[in-house]
């Protein structure tokens, strides 16, 4: 499957709506623009004015503090103006649309959208009915993608190993309703990563997800072995209410990562997790605080992502303007 | 909607009436009563505009819709019966039946008396009301089916609400046998349903899209065939999507119970590849499956185990479409195109054109208990004419439904209708 809708018409990134049907090329030119606006972070003016008088909205549907917050960091430091507008809920239930949000503030001559909506394919939607000079970034659409947190993941990931065709990565956890995971296995296969595994319990996993390109376990012993990454996905209370799990404990039993269990992998394997992390369900602290563990760097390089991301689509537009 | 003329004699077409196994180029008659008849009128009597020359166009029966929402009462902001009718008549169909998910819901003769007169009962097309099955298709409480009868439904159906409680359907079943109801039946289970807007697949594994898995239909059907099986109601499985779905269906046959399947026109071309991109106008129920699927559906017309064909017309308001696929409304419609899909399965070569004209106008008529869908001298003479050689391209903007929602924009199609009878009568004439 290819998403024009993303791209202009020389290739370029309007919107960043999803991984699938991005060339490698163009992530491995998001990879090195983060890799230069890490620089920025380390300044003591934190602020280059590469998007002095655009104006972006963070476009909320769900609560979220890390992805709202290092979105709107990443702005300013690209010296943005920046407006967060947490759409609740009830406003959809009061009957404003979708569309009339979006319309509503089109009317406030904002550049880009970053937006997070619990339906998949929303951020797809907005690119579709947006008026033409507005880019859309997805920071996640229901189960479908987060391509941001892929790509600061798939970061980390090459700051450590930057070698993908000899890495063997194992992603865990809640893949059916992971956008975390579809996103990072397209950016993973689309960078030639040696092996992608997932390892779940079959409640857990979507229907076919071989297809996506991936080796399934439903062991994590058996998962893990060998393996040079391994990305932990946050599991939600709703999943035991919903009847796919039985409890946490017996989980975290099977499937939480611990200090043990990790010396399955190999003994310089990279533990992730996009967070927040359920400490004692999908890990143990001493691994989620380990020297193993790049959590906290997932968090800093998440911002020198989304500067990357936003000034490649902005920038594009002041270029073709 | 008025007619403008009766018409008496429509000459030197290719008649095709598969219920009399005919196809053979010549003049149709029709008498003053509108049916059809074996006497040539005398010419003096009636004058030009009682005449449709025919020449290289073909004639068959009108076109019998088992599925078709004209959204009256309850629904008028997504389409009303005034501009469905002519949707329907442009498209050479001549009757349609409706599920009775109106609101308020078909579950009271009151109900069907009130669409009678919205439809100005006995103009066009002819529309015949499917009873809910239980009061506000609630699943809970037997609706007045005996009633529902005498005011003329034709079967008793709960539309697309899932009958869980296997008692209760199965008294839906025996009462129903007991008044001589037929039983219509979706082919969805209700909880591995729930919350799934696309076939459950890599596709929408892909997509991130809840999926309703080909075990939904299974299971549905294996249910209420048991349940058949045990009650001995007349029963019609609507809207197969699945090729488990068509053998299911093949072995009831096979073992003598009296069932009989239909398949929506859409489902016989698009597949799960055409939701990608998230189109929101694919989002259908029974959601588009694989193309294995597609295929054994197909095949299952031209076996004789699916043995007819429906238009599944669903139109909405452009806002129902507005949202995040999951979000939409699903549905598509498909009136304007109903009958070029038909003709396009025959241009196609992939189905015969005989069995397809069978599977929209005899077999029909026969699974709703009406004599009509055929061509036999003393049948009402409703009839839709065909200019096979058109072609053309539909445009959405073009079409007579009011609803908007259809994934055939743009598609080019061999053949449409160019006149339009009921009871002989001209309903419709293309310019």
């Amino acid at each position: 499957m290819n998403h024009p809708l993303q791209l202009d018409q020389s290739g370029g990134l309007k919107h960043f709506l999803t991984i699938e049907g991005l060339k490698r090329e163009t992530l491995i030119s998001i990879l090195d623009t983060a890799e230069s606006m890490t620089g920025v972070t380390d300044r003591s003016i934190k602020k280059i004015p590469v998007l002095r008088g655009k104006t972006i909205a963070n476009l909320f549907f769900e609560p979220s503090t890390r992805t709202r917050t290092t979105f709107e960091l990443a702005a300013k430091r690209l010296s943005a103006d920046v407006l967060n507008i947490a759409v609740s809920t009830s406003a959809t239930i009061k009957g404003e649309s979708l569309l009339d949000t979006l319309r509503n503030l089109e009317a406030m001559h904002v550049d880009m959208f970053v937006v997070r909506h619990p339906q998949s394919g929303a951020a797809h939607f907005i690119a579709q009915h947006v008026a033409p000079h507005i880019s859309i970034i997805n920071a996640g659409d229901g189960r479908h993608a987060h391509p941001t947190q892929a790509m600061l993941d798939i970061f980390t990931v090459r700051r450590h190993k930057p070698d993908f065709g000899a890495l063997r990565v194992a992603i865990i956890g809640d893949i059916l309703h992971s956008r975390v995971a579809r996103s990072q296995i397209h950016a993973l296969n689309t960078l030639l990563t040696g092996e992608v595994r997932v390892i779940a319990p079959k409640t857990l996993l979507p229907i076919d997800v071989e297809s996506l390109g991936v080796k399934v376990f439903y062991s994590l012993k058996e998962g893990l072995k060998d393996t040079d990454v391994v990305i932990m996905l946050r599991l939600q209370h709703e999943r035991m209410q919903a009847g796919r799990l039985p409890s946490e404990r017996e989980y975290y039993h099977h499937y939480g990562l611990t200090r043990d269990r990790l010396q399955l992998a190999k003994s310089d394997a990279l533990v992730m997790h996009p967070g927040p992390i359920n400490r004692g369900v999908e890990m143990s602290s001493s691994v989620a605080d380990g020297p193993q563990s790049a959590i906290l760097e997932q968090v800093s390089h998440g911002i020198a992502i989304r500067m990357a991301v936003m000034s490649m689509a902005l920038d594009r537009t002041r270029a073709t303007s | 909607m008025t007619p403008t003329v009766n018409i008496r004699i429509i000459r030197n077409g290719r008649v095709m009436d598969p219920a009399n196994n005919e196809d053979t180029i010549r003049n149709l008659h029709i008498n003053p009563a509108g049916r059809i008849s074996h006497t040539c009128p005398d010419e003096r009597t009636i004058g030009p505009e009682n005449i449709i020359d025919a020449t290289g166009k073909w004639i068959i029966p009108g076109l019998i819709d088992l599925s078709a929402r004209f959204r009256e009462p309850g629904h008028e902001h997504k389409a009303d019966i005034r501009h469905e009718s002519l949707a329907a008549l442009s498209g050479g169909v001549t009757t349609v039946c409706i599920p009775p998910d109106t609101d308020p819901v078909i579950d009271s003769p009151a109900i069907v008396d009130l669409i009678k007169q919205k439809s100005k009962c006995g103009t066009v097309p002819r529309i015949f009301a499917l009873g809910a099955a239980t009061i506000g298709l609630k699943a809970e409480q037997l609706s007045e089916i005996a009633a529902l009868k005498d005011a003329g439904c034709i079967g008793i159906s709960n539309a697309g609400i899932s009958v869980s409680n296997n008692q209760m359907m199965r008294n839906i079943m025996d009462y129903s046998a007991s008044h001589g109801m037929k039983v219509f039946l979706n082919t969805q289970e209700e909880y591995l349903s729930q919350y799934g807007c696309a076939h459950e697949g890599h596709i929408a594994s892909r997509m991130g899209l809840a999926g309703i898995p080909t075990a939904s239909e299974i299971i549905s059907i294996t249910r209420d065939l048991a349940l058949i099986e045990a009650t001995g109601v007349e029963a019609h499985f609507c809207r197969l999507s699945t090729a488990r779905g068509v053998r299911l269906i093949e072995d009831a046959r096979q073992r003598g119970l009296p069932v009989t399947a239909d398949v929506a026109a859409h489902q016989l071309f698009l597949t799960e590849n055409d939701i990608s991109g998230f189109n929101s106008n694919m989002h259908v129920l029974p959601p588009l499956r694989t193309e294995r699927d597609r295929d054994a559906l197909r095949q299952g017309i031209i076996d004789g185990i699916i043995t007819a064909i429906c238009s599944d017309h669903q139109p909405h308001e452009a806002d129902a479409k507005l949202a995040p696929f999951a979000e939409t409304e699903p549905g598509m419609s498909t009136m304007d195109t109903f009958l070029p899909l038909i003709l396009k399965l025959a241009t196609d070569n992939i189905i015969p054109l005989k069995t397809l004209i069978n599977c929209c106008t005899n077999n029909p008529a026969g699974i709703i208990g009406k004599t009509s869908g055929n061509l036999s001298p003393g049948a009402a003479a409703d009839i839709a004419i065909l200019d096979p050689e058109a072609e053309w391209v539909y445009n959405i903007g073009d079409g007579l439904s009011r609803g908007k929602n259809s994934p055939f924009n743009g598609w080019l199609f061999t053949g449409r209708a160019s006149h339009t009878l009921l009871a002989g009568q001209l309903y419709y004439q293309r310019d």
